[in-house]
């Protein structure tokens, strides 16, 4: 892999041994992971082309033992990745060969409900999907929906600041976030916010959440639930050209309607999720929109027309508007399988996250074929339209030498393209270490540098996530700001000023 | 996922078809969401990703299994809940089979294991023998505190009541009541025969009632699957093969129109024949031929005019409990809910019905404490619906389960030969009593 990770500190692989029995007095010793050939399927999240095995892997069970592994890991000085359920496709809990991998799977309980507040205190390992399953019962449901909702967890969504197709109307992870409880490296047990939707002082949560492990390790969330909507239809729109299908997304929202979700898909998209499992999109079209109009039944069947009109004037090729809930879920069938239709024929593929403004849409598809051209790649574009959020998919095959690189290269510049035309890197998988040592693209020195002194307030010999999201990793001293330790000053060698 | 098999190892078409297997993996993560043994223990080691991986990396480089990895791929049910789950269509069933098959030919188990199971595979797929043992274990019960933990399971399970054989179970041809419509074979299946005589009587009534004769095969036993489940290829594939060609003999005897199975966990494996045989030329075509008919009860009633047949009787409240042989392994869903709603019960859906009861085979004999807390998460959840009686298509759900609830579990043909004519199930009486009282 060409991702150049922090050197491993070998006084730290010396000791492992001792960390090792130093962590079997704080969890059960089954809980700890150490044995060479244990600890692969840990070696990569669902961003399988970089991997690197842990120095251990860790499962605690209690608030009580994350305190106590990261007390033990600041006085060792070792540092710590923490895990939810995996998922991640940046890359975001990428083990360290130094490193302890904190996985927080076993805690997934659902610690209460709460219809008065209109809540749900959670355990961070909880799935995204079960958290609307425990409220289900009463026609509650967790709004922010990413794609892997089944199986990632709340601790996760919460350290990515995960989305969703439902996030365009009801906000990101960040916008239903109301408290977590959250372990210091140094131990420390803090909590922020809880029931209510403002605390006092400054907005921590907004700052922990999409903080990507970096300040520390989420043991409890608490999140803000929603009464499910009465009811939802599908939109199915096919047009001929790309550009007519972007236009169309930005005429729906100048219209004043906010779609439950707003999806596009390219040609190839369409075309592998039909050769998947055929679910009826049209076939000639050069792109698709997928509108969800959800509220009341009277309110949804206002909206349908109106976007049927809008989507007329836009020039659709073709207008389908659902009339039962078999047809409406049909219309979702090849966009949710979009992911596993691409990589039944890709065989690999790297999944890219990138935000652009929606009228440079056809623009910045044109030039991506362009860069598929340059790079030898084919790609599948899947579009959150309505809030921007790209997800162009790279076709490769890792069995093929240089595949990988390749496609490494060929999303560097689909994202340098995206930051070009005036968007972001990322729209709701996190920087990780697949989008890093792009952060120049976006970021001067400055900006990084003022970041980079947020992580240092919480984290100051950078032993928690190291990285990740920044492309060189400064020490805290370097940026003027110290961390003194029992009176130690930390890095005697640096000279000061 | 990116594979590195060494390139001789690739020339057994075995292994090559792993990793193949593998390479669809696309380390997503979505099967470990629906994994009963992840949602318990929350270690990637212990969910279908985490076990993909280990798989992985044993068979690149051929070598022996390992206690740690043996450790993680004893826990899997196979449940195969995974595949129902997966997006990329990983053949997850496919994959642990052969690495079952690895583990056995590699790796030793401690002597204790090995008698075990060795007893296990001597005792349960023999039905004279289980019967026996069966007495034996009730003999043995007060004594039970003495003997080894590994017994412990075994001892939860035996019926405290065993039925005497039965005249159904042996190889015989059963007409069909009027006009014969179909002509079937039934596979008796081999602990259900010791364990619980009532299913295959109900299901010989139900079809016959319903013009279905019944073949019963002289040769046919148990299905394999126990074996096979053990990574004891060889030997369950001589228990198949008996069964091939008994059937075959039926096939182009008197000719068949299906191969019944009413067992779900024996049915999964039945269809699998064909896969099993695949490169044996001399019964491959046999053995495809026989899953190509093979079908589970249910998917036959559904063929049949079960409401011709129907009679009055209480409406029940009834809780389906889908096998995850017959819900994953078969991909029949709600099929018998439909029977049983046609039937004129009120058909209630349990919570959380994609996760096993722990049965799974001899699961609950070799993983005692994990099934436990599997099958109470199930009691939990089906306490929820508060039922009149459990239905179920599977025996081993079934005698699960029932250690766990008061409530009465039945097969599903129970209650559809009852509602057609048939008598009362075994455990309604009273609760039938009550109702008559009240309506």
């Amino acid at each position: 892999m060409s991702l150049t990770m922090p050197a491993p500190e070998p006084e730290i692989l010396a000791a492992r041994d001792d960390l090792i029995a130093r962590l079997r007095e704080i969890v059960k010793p089954a809980n700890v992971v150490h044995l060479d050939r244990e600890l692969a399927p840990w070696e990569c999240d669902a961003l399988t082309m970089y991997r690197q095995k842990p120095l251990v892997v860790v499962l605690p069970e209690t608030v009580a033992e994350v305190a106590a592994v990261m007390r033990l890991a600041a006085e060792l000085n070792v540092k710590v990745v923490p895990r939810g359920a995996g998922t991640s496709l940046s890359g975001g809990s990428l083990p360290l060969a130094d490193g302890i991998l904190l996985a927080m799977g076993k805690f997934n309980r659902i610690l209460e409900v709460d219809f008065e507040n209109r809540v749900a205190r959670v355990q961070p390992g909880v799935t995204n999907l079960a958290i609307t399953n425990a409220v289900a019962h009463r026609g509650f449901y967790y709004a922010p929906d990413p794609s892997s909702q089944i199986a990632c967890s709340i601790g996760g969504n919460v350290a990515e600041n995960a989305g969703g197709v439902h996030c365009l109307k009801y906000g990101l992870t960040t916008n239903n976030v109301l408290g977590v409880e959250m372990v210091l490296i140094g131990g420390e047990v803090v909590r922020l916010g809880g029931k209510h939707l403002d605390s006092e002082g400054y907005d921590l949560i907004g700052l922990v959440t999409g903080s990507e492990g970096l300040l520390g390790v989420i043991t409890e969330v608490t999140v803000r639930i929603l009464q499910k909507p009465e009811t939802a239809r599908g939109v199915l729109l096919g047009f001929d050209d790309v550009k007519a299908g972007a236009d169309c997304v930005a005429a729906i929202i100048a219209a004043g309607i906010i779609p439950g979700g707003m999806e596009m898909m390219d040609k190839a998209a369409i075309a592998a999720a039909e050769a998947f499992r055929p679910c009826g999109y049209p076939s000639d079209a050069e792109g698709l929109v997928i509108v969800e109009l959800d509220g009341t039944a009277a309110e949804v069947d206002h909206l349908v027309g109106e976007v049927a009109k809008i989507a007329e004037a836009n020039g659709a090729t073709s207008v389908r508007v659902s009339t039962s809930e078999a047809e409406r879920l049909g219309f979702w069938f090849g966009r949710k399988n979009a992911f596993p239709a691409v990589g039944a024929i890709g065989p690999d593929y790297l999944c890219m996250d990138g935000t652009i403004p929606r009228g440079r849409l056809a623009d910045v598809l044109t030039r991506m074929d362009e860069l598929a051209a340059k790079h030898g790649l084919r790609v599948a574009n899947v579009f959150h339209a309505g809030d921007g959020n790209l997800h162009p998919l790279i076709l490769y095959d890792a069995a093929i030498p240089g595949d990988t690189e390749k496609a490494e290269a060929f999303g560097a510049d689909i994202l340098r393209l995206c930051v070009e035309v005036g968007g972001v890197l990322t729209g709701e998988h996190g920087v990780g270490v697949e989008k890093r040592d792009l952060m120049g693209e976006m970021f001067d020195e400055v900006d990084l540098g003022q970041q980079e002194r947020v992580k240092c307030a919480f984290d100051a010999n950078g032993r928690l996530n190291p990285g990740k999201v920044f492309p060189t990793l400064h020490r805290c001293a370097e940026m003027g700001f110290m961390h003194v330790r029992s009176g130690d000053l930390p890095f005697p060698e640096i000279p000061r000023f | 996922m990116q594979t590195n098999f060494l390139p001789h190892l690739l020339a057994d078409p075995d292994v090559a078809l792993a990793e193949k297997i593998l390479r669809k993996c696309v380390h997503c993560g979505f099967c470990t969401a629906t994994c009963p043994t992840f949602l318990e223990l929350g270690d990637e080691r212990d969910s279908p990703r985490g076990r993909i991986y280990l798989i992985k990396e044993m068979l690149e480089t051929g070598r022996p299994a390992d206690a740690e990895t043996v450790t993680h791929l004893d826990r899997c049910l196979t449940c195969l809940a995974c595949m129902t789950t997966c997006p990329s269509g990983v053949d997850y069933m496919h994959l642990v089979d052969h690495a079952r098959a690895h583990v056995a030919k590699t790796y030793e188990r401690p002597l204790a294991d090995r008698l075990f199971r060795r007893m296990l595979r001597l005792v349960i797929p023999n039905p004279s023998i289980f019967r026996l043992a069966l007495i034996g274990a009730n003999l043995a019960r007060p004594f039970a505190r003495w003997l080894p933990a590994k017994f412990a399971g075994l001892f939860a399970l035996a019926p405290k009541r065993l039925p005497p054989p039965s005249w159904v179970d042996a190889a015989q041809t059963i007409p069909a009541k009027g006009a014969r419509r179909r002509r079937v074979a039934l596979l008796s299946g081999c602990a259900q025969t010791a364990l619980d005589t009532a299913i295959n009587e109900a299901t010989v009534r139900l079809l016959t009632r319903l013009g279905v004769e019944v073949v019963v095969a002289e040769g046919m036993g148990c299905c394999g699957a126990l074996e096979h489940h053990m990574g004891e290829t060889d030997a369950a594939h001589a228990r198949a093969a008996k069964n091939i060609r008994a059937w075959t003999r039926e096939i182009d005897g008197g000719g068949l129109d299906a191969i019944v199975v009413n067992t779900s966990g024996c049915g999964t494996t039945v269809k699998d024949y064909g896969h099993m045989f695949r490169n044996d030329a001399r019964l491959a075509e046999d053995a495809a031929r026989v899953s190509g008919l093979a079908r589970d009860v249910s998917e036959l009633l559904a063929d049949l005019d079960l409401a011709a047949a129907l009679v009055a009787r209480p409406r029940l409240r009834v809780a389906y409990h889908s096998a995850c042989s017959m819900q994953h392994g078969q991909k029949i869903t709600t099929l018998p809910m439909e029977l049983l709603a046609k039937a004129g019960f009120e058909v209630v859906p349990i919570p959380e019905s994609h996760v096993c009861c722990g049965s799974a085979g001899t699961y609950n004999i070799l993983q005692p404490d994990l099934a436990t807390r599997l099958r109470d998460r199930k009691v939990a959840n089906i306490a929820t619906v508060a039922p009149d009686v459990i239905a179920a298509g599977n025996v081993g759900c079934m005698v699960q389960i029932g250690t766990g609830t008061p409530t009465p579990i039945v097969h599903t043909v129970e209650l559809l030969d009852w509602a057609t004519g048939g008598p009362i199930p075994d455990g309604l009486e009273a609760l039938t009593a009550s109702e008559n009282a009240s309506a």
